[in-house]
């Protein structure tokens, strides 16, 4: 089998670097990006050691490429070959809500760097993907995207932006080669969340979400609760009435 | 961003206790040297924790800092030739032999769990079913980056720094962290391997059987303490190789079982130990000679996540000791003795021979001589007599225990046996476990 091409935007996300160990095993070509040159580089190293065909790194700003969205993607689709085969999209910041709430100026930037952003990459690679007329798109949202809840609508905002755009890809995509995924990750024990209480049932490491992610995409499905009972657990939530869900601290 | 410390009651695999501590988890190294200063700066000492499988007080610190590492589990190189590898001291065994196994490289010391991480196993000098022959795992270490609380890394190994370098092997996280670890693996050409068990009747019996053994390059028993008399020291011996042909997987499919959650009262008590023990001896299966894929033989235990929740809620105690060969098999057999005639529960129960290597560091815990492994659920003040009887029979052969199993051995048992005075120069001032204030600073 020939190595796929692999583009990471967001590589030095626990989840992105476990889902490329999957692949580097496999013999993947890697594109890793991000802002850290050094962690990425040392990621890149891990992944050739693990077996990548390739590891290289780019270097951007992935919430406000320097020169737009359509040159930052055309100098990525160029060091990555010409072509794609997966493109996953997993950079995000939780960020802290309470400051966001009283400052309109960060609420915009977390906006922009869960949303508004990962919505242009999408639509630059779909471009491309639409023209090979293969590959995939995975991006990573979140359960908070699902329903607006006190304690993180606007990082759920963002996410639920991110999710309308990924769904509606997998619409226009439907009929061709190309394939969308769109994860929903419940809580992950990574340095994001080192910050809230951990521990019990509803937690998951970055390794299982990975694996989950990895087989999705082979699977060609188009949307992802991480771990499953997230589909249960944000159904309920989703449905719930006003009146009850107006009285939980969730 | 810095990184997060967070208030968290940690416990070790015994789950004796449950203190409370400072724990920081970084992911990348360039995190490392400021995590240590903000831990000390909350809890005043810090201690490097892998996957924390020391079953006593060696992985924990109560009240101060922990450092854990396996959020760094990336290779640094890995040199398919000669079978070099060097990562990051977060990466488990579990991790690298994914990486190694497919190309032919296996690791060339492992203890009895995969779940450990490069750093602990350092830090702990871990033996394996392979001692007789090739020593402890410190003696296929290469080089190893330390980190100390001063913010320098200095690379040790057996021909730099190598005072440093035989004080952090086996130096119990007290020598500053251990940033990466370089180390020689053995070459293999299946992932199976062959095994043969055989039955034996009594434990003189074993001495015979590991004589007769010694080529083989894996050798371990199971014991079933419970028999008396003419049974005494009854058990299984399992001799193992890696097959020399067979597939190179690195993972079995299989289902994962695991303990989900942890009973009231002990699984492993005097009623349900002998039973399963005699059941365990006499089964048809026992004496299995044939092929394997290497986990089960080598990690029959990992099979069962969290397995140490089965001793309900007050924990467990592993005692492991080493006699020199002189005495013995006198000493073992009067360790069996008092064991069997306090009825205490002991079903993890493993004598092997060690072979004659030189330690490879200051506190490495084998030594030329026989080592003897059990568990005792805690069942307070009586558990804690019969292992203070077994300390006598140890002490009077000239013995030790291992400080990763270890939660209550007294100072003077360990002052006597380990050259703490040679080792205590090398400590890193900031750096400290609530096993070494417990044994060490007398």
């Amino acid at each position: 089998m020939a190595s796929e091409t692999i583009l990471i935007l967001g590589a030095t996300s626990e989840v992105a670097e476990h889902y490329a160990r999957l692949q580097a095993a496999r013999g993947a070509k890697l594109l890793l990006v991000g802002r850290h040159a050094e962690r990425l580089g040392i990621i890149a190293a891990d992944l050739r050691a693990r077996g990548a065909a390739s590891a290289d790194v780019a270097l951007e700003d992935l919430a406000e490429p320097a020169d737009g969205f359509p040159a930052a993607w055309s100098r990525l689709l160029a060091q990555s070959g010409g072509a794609v085969d997966v493109l996953l999209l997993a950079y995000g910041q939780l960020g802290d809500q309470t400051k966001a709430e009283q400052d309109p100026v960060e609420a915009l930037r977390l906006l922009q760097v869960n949303g508004t952003s990962a919505c242009a990459w999408l639509l630059a690679a779909a471009r491309t993907l639409e023209q090979q007329n293969r590959g995939s798109l995975i991006a990573i949202g979140s359960v908070a995207g699902d329903r607006g809840r006190a304690s993180n609508y606007i990082y759920g905002a963002a996410k639920s932006t991110l999710a309308t755009l990924t769904l509606g890809l997998a619409h226009r995509f439907a009929a061709t080669n190309v394939k969308v995924l769109l994860v929903k990750p419940g809580f992950i024990d990574t340095k994001m969340t080192d910050g809230l209480p951990k521990g019990g049932p509803l937690w998951a490491t970055p390794e299982q979400v990975a694996a989950d992610i990895d087989a999705a995409a082979r699977k060609g499905r188009t949307e992802l609760y991480t771990p499953w009972f997230w589909a249960p657990i944000m159904l309920i939530i989703r449905n719930l009435p006003r009146l009850i869900f107006n009285k939980m601290k969730i | 961003m810095a990184v997060p410390l967070i208030a968290e009651k940690c416990a070790s695999w015994g789950l004796l206790e449950r203190p409370e501590h400072w724990v920081a988890t970084p992911q990348f190294r360039d995190e490392t040297a400021e995590a240590l200063q903000a831990l000390v700066a909350k809890g005043g000492t810090v201690l490097p924790q892998g996957l924390a499988r020391s079953y006593g007080d060696s992985c924990l610190n109560a009240g101060g800092g922990l450092l854990r590492t396996p959020r760094m589990a990336r290779c640094h190189f890995f040199d398919q030739t000669n079978g070099i590898l060097r990562a990051d001291a977060g990466l488990s065994l579990a991790e690298l032999h994914k990486i190694t196994v497919p190309q032919g490289w296996f690791v060339a010391v492992t203890p009895g769990t995969k779940f450990v991480t490069l750093g602990g196993a350092v830090a702990n000098d871990v033996h394996g079913k392979n001692h007789h022959l090739i020593g402890s795992f410190g003696h296929h270490v290469r080089a190893l980056g330390l980190r100390r609380s001063d913010g320098t890394l200095l690379e040790c190994g057996p021909h730099s720094e190598t005072d440093l370098f035989r004080a952090t092997i086996g130096g119990l996280g007290l020598t500053g962290l251990v940033e990466w670890v370089e180390i020689a693996l053995q070459p293999i050409t299946s992932s199976d391997v062959e095994v043969e068990t055989i039955r034996f009747g009594h434990v003189n019996e074993f001495f015979a059987l590991s004589a007769d053994s010694a080529a083989w390059p894996y050798t371990v028993s199971w014991i079933d303490c419970h028999g008396r008399d003419a049974n005494l020291g009854r058990g299984l011996f399992a001799r193992g190789r890696h097959a020399t042909t067979g597939p190179l997987v690195a993972q079995r499919k299989g289902l994962r079982l695991s303990v989900p959650l942890t009973p009231p009262v002990s699984l492993v008590n005097s009623l349900t130990v002998p039973a399963f023990n005699a059941a365990y001896y006499n089964r048809p299966g026992a004496t299995f000679c044939g092929r394997s894929h290497f986990d089960p033989f080598f990690y029959p235990l990992d099979g069962l996540l969290h397995w140490n929740r089965m001793y309900g809620p007050r924990g467990f105690y592993q005692y492991q000791c080493a006699l020199p060969h002189e005495g013995a098999q006198a000493a073992v057999i009067s360790l069996l003795e008092r064991i069997a005639a306090s009825g205490a529960g002991s079903f993890l129960v493993v004598l092997k021979v060690f072979g004659d290597a030189a330690p490879a560091g200051l506190l490495s815990f084998p030594r030329p001589g026989v080592t003897l492994a059990l568990d005792f659920p805690n069942l307070g003040a009586e558990t804690l007599r019969l292992m203070t009887s077994l300390d006598e029979v140890v002490m009077a052969a000239g013995g030790r225990l291992y400080p990763a199993k270890d939660a209550r051995m007294s100072a003077a048992l360990f002052q006597a046996s380990y050259p703490v005075a040679q080792f205590t120069p090398f400590i890193d001032p900031v750096f400290a476990s609530g096993f070494w204030r417990r044994v060490g600073n007398k």
